[in-house]
């Protein structure tokens, strides 16, 4: 089971508590994962990712396995400990105020 | 008995307070989407328990959210689950998709517009600022965005579109960001001439469609500006706040950067009407419910220090159409007061005698029961308040 860590406030947009759960096959990556994010919780589109280019919005981060992924290719493969739930995805908003 | 209806966007949430027509105690409830600027809420006139939101992050973007119960519950429009999916599988919600239009077929697409320096700039999409509902159809939803560009959804929210013909006047290129970024926040729907709208954007002025938003015109003559290289420009004026009276809606009143404006020709030509004010620089401008000669203004310093003249925050009302102002203090903080209040914070209702409301950055909620004469503070201790719409409901 893939474990996704949302911001606080896109977890109230999607009216959720706790982490995200997904099964996913093949190859995960930071587009599939997010992709299937947006397909669970459809009200999240646009929030992490641009509508129409899909790219990542300047103020959110990805971070996984303790690395920042932000700027990683959206179609390299992810850590195992991420595929395969030891650890979780991160999403976070940029520490910025607010 | 009618009910009052307050709407208060804030910096950190939304909050509705009630209250019955004697206005005296107020319910609150709230905060509706805490931790999010909400920029505006409006509800349909159509249907008054139809209550558009727009929730705004600069981290995760745009939401617009519906309430059909007056402001009980909330949801993103389009999120039943039978519209969720698209044919191919993918989640399907667009309510919060703002896309300028720039296809061919929809006008002269326009793609940049005047940055701070003088050098041209993308259009890019931030916020909404002002939601409009139409006067006629619940589901009819203008929005005036950040930056600057109107869009409308027909389908209660759940798909927006750009009326593209305003971005692609010959001016667009000419607009420019004020202080607080290139913003449509200004949205009046002409009550006699469905095809009429009016729009004001800052810094670029304020525009009108006679033919429902396909074609539209710069409406700023008359309009004199020191802050820009040609104070008579046809475009880049500061206009902070136009206000009608809907049984005349050809006499527009306009709060600009600096100045009170008046036109009596549905904008064709203006004329100030500042008069004896203290400063005419200010945000809002509204208009009495009963009396379309009786205007009010909250007069601000100066264009670099937002808060009142001398410490004293002082509503002023003209029952002359302007030019001759009464201060209005009872109530209101006379002393070391340093708030401002932003344009779209202020709205009357419909009774008579007629209320008026107005929001602070400080967080306080004031209102008039009797036309302006005795304020007080139905709330004092929100997050800075953004704007306030009153609805006078059944």
């Amino acid at each position: 089971m893939i474990r996704v860590i949302l911001p606080p406030n896109l977890r109230t947009l999607a009216h959720i508590e706790g982490e995200v759960e997904l099964q996913l096959n093949g190859t995960l990556t930071q587009r599939s994962l997010l992709d299937a994010v947006e397909a669970k919780y459809p009200m999240l589109r646009g929030t992490m990712r641009d509508h129409v280019t899909q790219v990542r919005r300047p103020m959110v981060r990805f971070f996984a396995c303790g690395e920042d992924l932000s700027h990683a290719s959206a179609d390299a493969p992810l850590p195992e400990p991420i595929a395969n739930g030891a650890e979780p995805f991160m999403i976070i908003g940029a520490i910025a105020g607010g | 008995m009618s009910n009052i209806r307050v709407l208060v966007g804030t910096r950190k949430g939304a909050f509705i307070l009630t209250s019955d027509g004697a206005r005296k105690r107020w319910k609150v409830s709230g905060p509706h989407f805490a931790g999010w600027e909400i920029y505006h809420m409006k509800a349909s006139p159509v249907n008054p328990d139809r209550i558009y939101a727009s929730q705004t992050s600069a981290w995760f973007g745009q939401i617009i959210q519906r309430s059909d119960d007056g402001g009980k519950t909330w949801n993103t429009p389009g999120s039943s689950p039978e519209e969720l999916q698209s044919s191919d599988g993918m989640a399907k919600a667009e309510s919060n998709k703002f896309v300028y239009d720039s296809s061919a077929e929809t006008g002269k697409p326009v793609t940049t517009h005047q940055w701070y320096d003088g050098t041209q700039h993308p259009w890019e999409f931030k916020r909404v600022w002002h939601l409009e509902p139409s006067l006629h159809d619940p589901d009819h939803v203008y929005a005036g965005v950040e930056d600057a560009a109107i869009f409308e959804s027909k389908d209660g929210g759940k798909s927006w579109h750009e009326l593209a013909g305003l971005r692609g006047s010959d001016t667009g290129p000419k607009w420019q960001p004020g202080a607080g970024g290139m913003c449509l926040h200004t949205i009046l729907l002409d009550p006699k001439d469905p095809q009429r709208i009016y729009v004001a954007i800052s810094a670029a002025g304020a525009f009108r469609t006679e033919d429902g938003g396909k074609t539209w015109s710069p409406i700023n003559r008359g309009l004199h500006s020191q802050y820009i290289p040609d104070p008579n420009a046809e475009v880049g004026h500061c206009v902070h706040r136009i206000a009608m009276h809907p049984s005349r809606p050809n006499t527009l009143f306009m709060q600009k950067h600096w100045d009170v404006m008046r036109s009596d020709d549905a904008g064709g030509s203006w004329h100030e009407v500042s008069g004896n004010l203290p400063s005419d620089f200010g945000f809002p401008i509204d208009v009495h419910a009963h009396e379309p000669e009786t205007i009010y203004v909250v007069p601000i310093k100066s264009d670099s220090e937002h808060y009142p003249p001398s410490g004293r925050l002082r509503v002023y009302r003209s029952r002359a159409g302007g030019n001759d102002w009464e201060a209005l203090t009872k109530g209101l903080p006379q002393r070391n007061c340093y708030v401002n209040v932003l344009r779209d914070a202020m709205a009357v209702d419909s009774l008579d005698p007629c209320g008026i409301y107005f929001g602070t950055t400080g967080g306080q909620v004031y209102a008039s029961a009797d036309g302006g004469d005795k304020w007080k503070p139905i709330i004092r201790d929100l997050p800075a308040v953004l704007s306030v719409e009153v609805q006078t409901v059944a």
